[in-house]
């Protein structure tokens, strides 16, 4: 159907689309309601990996995604309880906003967006799927499925800036991912660039001090400060920050460094206490990421 | 565009144009007045209505994508010959002033307190972070919680 009408505009929780017919901002010709795609809505673990559906909302992930741990706590960021019944990840990333809270998520996971057309299905690295704020690399004639990533073993955190606890778009929100078998640290950074980013060079560095000090094959061998500081300005110095009405550049960056010292430090105290441990570090519901 | 829902337990149809949305629909098109329209972005949570039995702000849902589906809006709750414990909580709390975030407050009472009849602060506060009342300082709001959820444990009507 989106083949026969590439002008038709996909619709599914509204709470993007909703406010521009609202706000007289878009009148697409067409609409395309793709709530009811069963299809959409199921998520799956698949040969050591995991799809999750574009029309998966996020009170739905909240509640049976546990094992995802950074997903889940970007989830329960989304919006509101009536936002995040209807909000979906399809939503964030046909938005293409750098502020969508899933999408850092999904870049720490190095998600690949499953794309469909009649007929076909193709998948694109998230990378080249969020090309520039609010652009993407869907063709007219495609619709997003949802995206898959592998599963790791190893702990990860989502956080995130803003005002209040609620209805926040983020003023910046960083992602952080330890991944175990491959030895990676993977950190993600929302609000802070034209697109989700991700800190590669700080992300190589950490990988790198956890091995010099052993940390990878014994997880109560302590990080050197100065290498948790290191990594904390690293990731500060990968943010593309502008000013704007939600933050200066200087705070945001400032911010990044922050949370990512806190990623970081809440990641390795996980490896150390193991599951099930209290911690300071946000709530979490399994080691899986 | 025709549109059929089943609204507090009805069917309706309503003839709307089809980038309406479901708020648009109740109260222009079938004179359901309760759920407000303010913000028209899901900031307030004044148009807080049920679709499918899940919490929604109708000015984000399309009428459209209320074809079929069964919404519940305030009106379903009480009326002034028997009002819904939500309700009456709210009465006797004195959590209203200017009235307007009410009936979206009250839904999402309902709705939390269908789901977790004896919620903590914590969670109600977060159960309300939809719903915007710029008059009480909601500290008589969460007071009617507790009142509702109390009188609704011990099976009052």
């Amino acid at each position: 159907m989106k083949a026969d009408h590439p002008d038709a505009v996909p619709i599914a929780g509204g709470t993007d689309l909703m406010v521009e017919l609202n706000f007289d901002r878009r009148r697409p010709a067409r609409l395309l309601d793709v709530s009811r795609l069963s299809a959409l809505r199921n998520w799956r673990r698949e040969d050591g990996t995991v799809f999750l559906g574009a029309g998966v909302p996020y009170s739905a992930i909240v509640r049976d995604l546990g094992a995802f741990t950074p997903l889940v706590q970007a989830s329960r960021t989304v919006g509101s309880p009536q936002i995040r019944n209807r909000g979906t990840v399809g939503g964030n990333l046909g938005t293409g906003s750098p502020a969508g809270d899933a999408l850092p998520v999904l870049a720490a996971y190095d998600a690949e967006v499953v794309l469909g057309k009649a007929g076909a299905i193709r998948t694109v690295p998230w990378r080249q799927f969020l090309v520039g704020p609010k652009k993407t690399a869907i063709a007219p004639d495609e619709l997003i499925l949802g995206a898959r990533w592998r599963i790791t073993r190893g702990p990860g955190s989502f956080s995130k800036v803003g005002p209040r606890n609620a209805m926040v778009i983020a003023i910046a929100s960083v992602c952080l991912v330890l991944d175990e078998e491959r030895r990676e640290i993977r950190v993600a950074l929302g609000s802070v660039g034209p697109t989700v980013l991700r800190a590669s060079e700080a992300e190589t560095h950490a990988a790198g001090a956890l091995v010099n000090a052993g940390a990878w094959d014994d997880p109560q061998t302590p990080l050197p400060p100065e290498a948790l500081e290191e990594f904390a300005r690293g990731v500060a110095a990968a943010a593309r920050p502008i000013d704007d009405v939600r933050g200066t550049s200087a705070y945001r960056r400032h911010v990044c460094g922050i949370l990512a010292r806190r990623a970081l430090t809440w990641a390795l105290q996980d490896r150390r206490s193991g599951p099930g441990r209290d911690h300071p570090g946000p709530p979490r519901q399994d080691r899986a990421c | 565009m025709l549109i059929r829902a089943k609204i507090n337990g009805e069917w309706r149809t309503a003839e709307v144009w089809p980038g309406a949305s479901l708020l648009f629909m109740l109260r222009e098109h079938l004179a359901l007045a309760g759920a407000k329209n303010a913000c028209e972005q899901g900031e307030c949570g004044s148009c807080s209505v049920w679709l499918d039995g899940e919490l929604v702000c109708a000015c984000l849902v399309l009428a459209a994508q209320a074809q079929d589906r069964e919404v519940r809006t305030v009106e379903a709750l009480g009326d002034s010959s028997g009002l819904h414990p939500v309700q009456e909580a709210f009465v006797e709390a004195g959590a209203v002033q200017c009235g307007f975030c009410t009936p979206g407050l009250i839904v999402a009472v309902a709705d939390l307190l269908g789901r977790v009849p004896s919620p903590d602060e914590s969670t109600v506060r977060e159960a309300l972070s939809g719903n915007l009342c710029r008059c009480t300082g909601y500290a008589k709001i969460l007071d009617a919680v507790r009142i509702a959820s109390a009188r609704l444990r011990a099976g009052a009507p």
